[in-house]
């Protein structure tokens, strides 16, 4: 069977496409949930890049990265969402703006 | 496979495009599950199925379901919604956009500019991962395992309530 083959190109204006999905998002939006949740989209894509060029070469490098940046995503997403739960507790909101304001 | 591709990626990308536009939290995040579906289809066509069942497993699974827990704990009101709508109206969008779409098409540029040829995809398995991961990246293992130690301690850290002292009379909460 004859197989067209993706071209790679392709993959990474994907990755491309969604990584400034991500970028945009964390841009316009105010609600941090929002944009914790945005902040994933960005390392997902990232993490695609990697995947299609350890496809292009065939090496298990890109997926070995892939491994490390999930780890990364995971840590940083337990950390945001307890760090989101204690200014939702003190601000009793989840406004970005409201939290600007350092206490010395 | 070449229409596989193009059918998941244009998934991915509206998906991920009806994330950044939903008011609602819940509505985004079963959009956001749709669009990793769709990129693990794409790491399986590009010969990753070890990391296209990890996509699944851990991004799909297990970090979406830490998000709805948080949202059920915050119990949010149908008044979020509303202040979502009302924060996300007007030009708020245009000037990012506008950034955001030009950096994209300066790296379409540069990518096809590159000229890389397309050929066949060989499929690297768990096996493969697993000998490189233990092999020539063992201590990239190593340090995960300190990132991951140190996340679990710090997201504890915050989590953490403060101590409340019920008085008969009073309530105070202790600093």
């Amino acid at each position: 069977m004859e197989m067209e083959t993706i071209p790679v190109e392709a993959g990474l204006l994907l990755a491309g496409i969604l990584f400034m999905l991500g970028l945009l998002s964390v841009l316009i939006r105010r609600n941090i949930i929002f944009m914790l949740i945005s902040v994933e989209i960005m390392l997902n894509a990232a993490g695609l890049a990697f995947i299609v060029a350890g496809a292009k070469w065939a090496q298990a490098d890109g997926q070995v990265m892939f491994v490390f940046i999930l780890t990364m995503a995971a840590a940083e997403v337990s950390v945001g969402l307890a760090l989101i739960l204690q200014i939702y507790h003190q601000l009793k909101t989840l406004d970005s703006d409201a939290a600007n304001k350092m206490k010395g | 496979m070449l229409t596989t591709f193009y059918i998941a990626s244009a998934i991915a990308v509206i998906a991920t495009v009806m994330v950044i536009t939903r008011h609602n939290l819940i509505h985004a995040l079963l959009y956001l599950v749709v669009s990793f579906l769709a990129i693990a289809v794409v790491f399986y066509l590009l010969g990753a199925p070890f990391i296209a069942a990890l996509e699944v497993i851990i991004y799909a699974g297990a970090i979406v379901v830490l998000i709805i827990f948080v949202i059920m704990m915050l119990n949010l009101k149908a008044e979020a919604v509303e202040q979502e709508r009302q924060w996300m109206q007007g030009g708020i969008l245009i000037g990012p956009s506008v950034l955001s779409i030009v950096l994209l098409v300066e790296l379409f540029y540069i990518i096809s500019n590159v000229g890389m040829t397309g050929h066949e995809y060989q499929v690297v398995d768990a096996k493969a991962v697993g000998m490189s991961l233990y092999g020539p990246y063992v201590i990239g293992v190593e340090l995960s395992g300190i990132l991951l130690m140190s996340g679990i301690v710090g997201a504890y850290h915050l989590g953490r309530q403060k101590k409340k002292i019920v008085h008969r009379f009073l309530e105070e909460v202790e600093e």
